[in-house]
């Protein structure tokens, strides 16, 4: 008990001393978590492109630090607090399974802020902040419906999470627009990062006749395989991939959290920061679709850009009614667009895709 | 459902693949033991195995070169373990997890300029009119030069360890050190060989996934695969036959549950994600149940001299 004591007098003591480096006093100290490397390529390498962007805005003024490769659950505990407790002012978490370890320590740390990427737990000191990569999904699977032959889509999931969920209904829905004959095959891959898996997943969705590879896992593993096996489509996943344009890759979903960062890191300097949930799409810009290449025939590409545009301008919305759920149950009506709160939340299938979500 | 998608041929053909950087691994890793030297840093040297190929493999335009390098660097840093643990004393338990972490952030300072450039091709070897054997043909001989290199490799350490006075001798090493020091053998240099060619084996088994099998560089790319190997090792109780059916059967796994998954099994993923690690441990676990007289299978396979640190007093 004494021991416990003392362990939470310490705590108070560092939470009360880097309160007041949060006035101003001295650079501020921003930290990073990231769940991969920051050379994967992909989500984690933008991410990082976001810090390096806050240093360049700053300067002298600030002082970032990160950890790379953090593992998911109680590791992740002891690496953010190890991060608070080092001083830094302001920390964002970069994966949705650093969640409740990044709630665990606020609460042990109400001074320092933290900013938690695609989660769903607020606080006072907490924030959450995403991007609406589902509009970005609509757009590959307008062009996925267009290119396959095969009409067979592969898509290599992670993890069951709602956010992962989104995209494979986003993608989904678009392709069956355009083609109605198209077919999902989902490999969920249960890792944000593991070439040599993504790879060997690509391999099996491509010989069992996919020609249409989208990826929801970090590294440029994929794109290798499909280009290894030739005629296959992909997309760039989180980054731009363009080392593997024009072929396999064709377009590429690109996450920008360079202006979030400056803005919130703005905001403790002032010492305007307030809890808030941000989830922006294709419009603010948090959300590119990368140069949509070559191998993609120029009507495909024009649509795509058209539907792109109406994404951007908010006269469209992905999930549009009608539409059902996979068990037949009616969700959307005609012309109704879904609410954040179901998207958030999204723990189903829509109508016609085949296979089970893991719980 | 449709497990007719799943087309047997390819999927062993895959699993040859998808195999063969940990047979590489685990290979050297048995040697290690069988000498008495336990080296947990198989992950470190994979990956420093994997960057070091890649590298050497993109600056010439040769694979050929890069693997020659991927084998020199991952000996190159056993050499480190080796000269810690047998002229330094040092704990080997503790150098070789040092070295694993070494390893990664050696392997990430050297691959900073090679994110995201592609690797010269590999070609699969051509064997004609063998290839177009049904079944038989699109299975065995589709690969490249590595998997039957690996394959031969396997046989002749298995041949070495059985039949030759080396073999004799490094198994000698491993059981009992003094008596081996006593007989005239340098159990040093035995081991610190044994050591460099557990470095090359893992280091090969590394430039395997980032030249062939990925194929592409990127930061902690072996993703675990090391200690897979060390799992192994034991799984097969020392004996390189039993190794290659181990990596085999944790490679089948692997890419059956992905083909599983894509055909639409009806078994929840987690189970078909676990399963080759789950089949690992439980194959472990009948290892190492106790047999008649009481003694572990496993303990009775294990070198007796498995992680002892020599020392020659005279």
């Amino acid at each position: 008990m004494k021991r416990r004591t003392i362990l939470a007098g310490a705590v108070a003591a560092l939470a009360l001393t880097t309160g007041a480096f949060a006035d101003g006093h001295a650079k501020t100290k921003v930290g990073f978590i990231f769940v991969g490397p920051v050379g994967d390529g992909g989500w984690t390498y933008e991410h990082n492109q976001g810090r390096l962007a806050v240093e360049a805005e700053f300067g002298d003024k600030v002082e970032t630090i990160f950890q790379e490769s953090v593992p998911e659950g109680a590791d992740a505990e002891r690496v953010i607090t190890q991060m608070a407790l080092s001083g830094a002012d302001l920390i964002f978490t970069t994966s949705f399974g650093y969640m409740d370890p990044t709630n665990a320590v606020a609460a042990k740390f109400p001074k320092v802020k933290f900013e938690h990427a695609t989660g769903y737990k607020r606080a006072d000191n907490v924030s959450t902040y995403s991007a609406r990569f589902y509009e970005g999904r609509a757009v590959q699977g307008h062009i996925a419906g267009k290119m396959t032959k095969t009409n067979k889509v592969g898509y290599i999931a992670s993890f069951p999470i709602p956010e992962v969920i989104r995209g494979i209904n986003a993608a989904y829905i678009h392709a069956k627009k355009v083609n109605p004959d198209v077919e999902f095959s989902v490999v969920w891959a249960y890792t944000w990062f593991d070439p040599a898996k993504e790879a060997d997943a690509a391999t099996a969705l491509i010989e069992q006749g996919a020609d249409v590879i989208l990826q929801h896992t970090d590294s440029t593993a994929p794109q290798a395989a499909a280009q290894k096996a030739g005629n296959v489509i992909t997309f760039g996943q989180a980054s731009d991939m363009s080392e593997y344009a024009p072929m396999p890759r064709v377009s590429s979903i690109i996450d920008n959290w360079a202006p979030y960062y400056i803005e919130r890191v703005k905001a403790v300097m002032d010492g305007t920061w307030e809890s808030t949930d941000t989830w922006d799409g294709i419009g603010p810009g948090m959300v590119g679709i990368g140069e949509i290449s070559d191998a993609v025939p120029a009507d495909v590409k024009a649509e795509a850009l058209a539907l792109k545009d109406s994404l951007a301008d908010g006269s469209y919305h992905p999930f549009t009614g009608p539409l059902k759920k996979q068990d037949g149950s009616d969700w959307l009506a005609e012309g109704e667009t879904a609410d954040d709160g179901t998207l958030a939340g999204m723990n189903f299938y829509v109508e016609g895709i085949t296979g089970d979500i893991p719980n | 459902m449709d497990l007719s998608a799943i087309s047997p041929t390819l999927l062993l053909a895959s699993l040859m693949v998808a195999a063969t950087p940990i047979l590489l691994a685990a290979l050297g890793e048995l040697v290690v033991e069988k000498s008495g030297v336990l080296n947990l840093g198989v992950e470190g040297m994979m990956i420093t195995g994997a960057i070091c190929g890649f590298a050497i493999a993109v600056e010439t335009g040769s694979p050929v070169f890069g693997f020659i390098a991927a084998a020199l660097g991952g000996a190159l840093l056993s050499l480190i373990f080796g000269l810690l643990t047998q002229y330094l004393l040092s704990n080997q338990v503790a150098t070789g997890l040092a070295l694993t972490l070494f390893g990664l952030g050696l392997s990430s300072l050297l691959g900073q300029g090679y994110v995201g450039i592609r690797p010269p091709a590999v070609e699969k070897l051509n064997f004609g009119p063998l290839a177009d054997i049904p079944f038989i043909g699109r299975v065995l001989f589709t690969h490249d030069l590595m998997v039957y290199l690996t394959l031969a490799l396997c046989v002749g350490t298995w041949a070495v360890l059985k039949f030759t006075r080396a073999g004799l001798i490094l198994r000698a090493v491993g059981e009992n050190h003094d008596a081996a020091h006593a007989l005239g053998y340098k159990v040093v240099k035995v081991r610190l060989l044994a050591i460099m060619f557990g470095g090359a084996c893992a280091g090969l088994g590394g430039a395997y996934l980032s030249l062939i099998r990925v194929p592409q560089w990127t930061e902690g790319m072996t993703a675990g695969a090391g200690w897979i190997a060390l799992a192994i090792v034991v799984f097969a109780s020392w004996r390189p036959l039993r190794v290659l059916l181990g990596a085999y059967l944790f490679g089948g796994v692997t890419v059956l549950q992905l083909n599983l998954q894509a055909a639409g099994l009806a078994i929840p993923v987690e189970y078909l994600s676990m399963s080759p690690y789950l089949i690992t441990i439980a194959v472990l676990v009948i290892m190492s149940a106790p047999r008649k007289g009481g003694k572990a299978r496993a303990s009775l396979a294990a070198p007796a001299c498995l992680g002892r640190a020599f020392h020659a007093s005279h």
